[in-house]
């Protein structure tokens, strides 16, 4: 599934309700009740999430969508996977919360950032990869929308275990 | 007690652009030492920015941040003179408080 080259609306319908999975399994998305309680203290259960088996749970949700505006900066080529640089940002107003998820590290949820009005939603950071994957930058906005941008990375030598 | 974080805010326009690199092994738990025994997760978990003493960004991570983390975020508003400060815990409770002035 590569976004942007030929896509179909089924492919994203689907990497979308996948993302909507993850992110409602790990209580992220803003109107689950996980996800108040999480906000002011370290969420164990989003970072121990690594199934996509909520994704059901996630249908009634508000369903992410793949935006052009997250915009996710990251080497399509990582040599190394214990140092992957990754920048974060948009345009979009009222950002409240930017999540980053790498498909297949073993704890998928990588960070979770609170943004303020006194800061732009421009972050970069740098991760760790275990193996070739997706990586999800997902920005969630005041009036609910969960935006996401996904790029596909390559990474020659894997960070020995994540 | 860790090692102190190195922060760099430099003015741009009216905000600022605040580079952090902490100090910290950031162990994932995933891997074994030399004896075969699992190394236990310890990372940083909890992190907050601010300035002049009120937070801006608050942050939650896991095991997939790079060992000794770098971060960088902007502040929309900031002027030199202003002090930064970035706080953060670990998964044992250790904690670590620096800050520096936006120059």
């Amino acid at each position: 599934m590569e976004p942007g080259s030929g896509k179909t609306r089924r492919a994203a319908l689907q990497q979308s309700l996948a993302l909507a999975g993850w992110l409602a399994g790990a209580g992220l998305l803003p109107n689950t009740a996980v996800a108040q309680a999480a906000a002011s203290e370290w969420n164990a259960a989003a970072f121990g999430a690594h199934t996509l088996e909520t994704v059901l749970l996630a249908l009634g949700a508000t369903r992410p969508t793949l935006s052009d505006e997250v915009v996710l900066t990251i080497p399509d080529l990582a040599d190394n996977g214990a140092v992957v640089p990754v920048g974060i940002s948009t345009s979009l107003p009222g950002v409240r919360r930017i999540v980053l998820l790498v498909e297949k590290n073993p704890t998928m949820l990588v960070a979770v950032f609170e943004i303020s009005d006194a800061i732009d939603a421009d972050v970069a950071l740098r991760i760790k990869m275990a193996e070739s994957s997706n990586v999800y930058a997902a920005a969630m906005l005041a009036d609910g929308r969960v935006l996401y941008a996904v790029k596909d990375v390559q990474v020659t030598l894997g960070s020995c275990g994540t | 007690m860790g090692q102190p974080s190195r922060i760099r805010a430099t003015a741009q326009g009216i905000g600022a652009v605040v580079r952090v690199l902490m100090t910290h092994e950031m162990e994932s738990g995933q891997r074994r030492d030399a004896t075969g025994n699992a190394v236990p997760a310890w990372h940083i978990t909890e992190l907050t920015a601010s300035l002049e003493g009120k937070p801006v960004l608050t942050a939650q991570w896991g095991p997939g941040v790079s060992a000794n983390p770098f971060l960088q975020f902007r502040l929309k508003n900031a002027k030199a003179g202003d002090r930064v400060g970035i706080a953060w815990k670990d998964n044992r409770g250790d904690s670590r408080s620096d800050e520096a002035v936006v120059g």
